[in-house]
C-alpha cells in the first residue's frame, strides 16, 4: 500500500474557538440579565 | 438537537424569550465562519479567541436588552461586530505597539544584556589586579590621592582636607600619579583593556 505523505493544508481545517471560550459565553449568557428602567438599563450578573 | 434545523431568526427569537440552548445552537452553527474570519485578520489563536468572545458578549448583551432588530440577518450582523472589534484591536495595537514572540521574531534580537560574560569578568578582574600592582609602584603621596579620588570617590577638596595639603597640590599629585602610571604602562608594555 502506497503511503500518502502530503500534509493537509492548515487553511483547509475548520478553525474553531476553544471549548472554554464557548463554555464561558454560554455561562455568561445564563448569568446575565438586563433590566430596562426608563432610559437606563441595568446589567445583573448572577454568580 | 431540534434547534439545528431551525432558521437563525427563530433561534434568535427563542433566545430572546429565554431559551438558552438557542444561543448554543447559534454559536455552534456559525462559530467556524466567525472565528475563521477573525483569525484571517489577526493570525493569533489566543487573540482571535478574545475577539470571538468579545463579539458574542456584544451579541448577548444586545439580544438580552431587546435592542436587536435585524431579523433574518444574524450572521452578517455578528460578522460586522467582529469586524469592528478587529478594527478596534488594530487601532489599539497602533497606539501601543506590541510584539509577540514568533518564529521569525525573537525578543532577544532586540534585548541585550550589558553585563559582562564570564570571559569579560575574568579579564576585568585581571586588569584590576594589574592596576593595583601598578599603583604600588607610585610614590606614596601620589598613590594616596589617586586611591582617594578613583576608589573612594572623594572630591579634591575632601582629599586636600584629609591629607592636609592645598587643593592645587592634591590636583598636582593626581596629575603626576596619572602621568607616572602611563609611563610605567608604556615602559612595561602592559595592555589594560577588556
Amino acid at each position: 500500500m502506497a503511503k500518502l505523505y502530503s500534509k493537509k493544508k492548515l487553511a483547509s481545517q475548520k478553525m474553531k474557538p476553544k471549548k472554554e471560550t464557548i463554555l464561558f459565553l454560554l455561562n455568561y449568557s445564563k448569568a446575565l440579565s438586563i433590566h430596562k428602567v426608563g432610559n437606563s438599563s441595568f446589567e445583573i450578573i448572577a454568580n | 438537537m431540534a434547534n439545528l434545523v431551525l432558521p437563525d431568526a427563530v433561534l434568535v427569537k427563542n433566545y430572546i424569550s429565554g431559551d438558552e440552548s438557542a444561543l448554543a445552537s447559534l454559536i455552534e452553527r456559525h462559530q467556524s465562519k466567525i472565528y475563521g474570519f477573525i483569525y484571517s485578520k489577526i493570525n493569533d489563536r489566543d487573540l482571535s479567541d478574545d475577539i470571538f468572545q468579545d463579539t458574542f458578549i456584544k451579541v448577548i448583551k444586545t439580544l438580552k436588552s431587546q435592542s436587536y432588530n435585524e431579523e433574518g440577518k444574524f450572521l452578517p450582523w455578528v460578522m460586522r461586530i467582529a469586524h469592528n472589534l478587529v478594527v478596534d484591536h488594530f487601532r489599539k495595537a497602533k497606539k501601543m505597539p506590541f510584539q509577540r514572540e514568533t518564529e521569525e521574531y525573537s525578543i532577544f534580537n532586540y534585548m541585550t544584556d550589558n553585563s559582562l560574560n564570564i570571559e569579560g569578568q575574568i579579564i576585568s578582574e585581571q586588569v584590576e589586579t594589574d592596576l593595583a600592582k601598578l599603583l604600588d609602584e607610585l610614590p606614596a603621596d601620589q598613590k594616596e590621592v589617586l586611591v582617594m579620588r578613583m576608589y573612594q570617590d572623594l572630591s579634591f577638596k575632601e582629599i586636600a582636607d584629609l591629607t592636609g595639603v592645598s587643593i592645587n597640590t592634591a590636583l598636582g599629585r593626581m596629575r603626576y600619579a596619572l602621568l607616572n602610571l602611563r609611563k610605567i604602562i608604556e615602559k612595561n608594555q602592559i595592555i589594560l583593556t577588556n
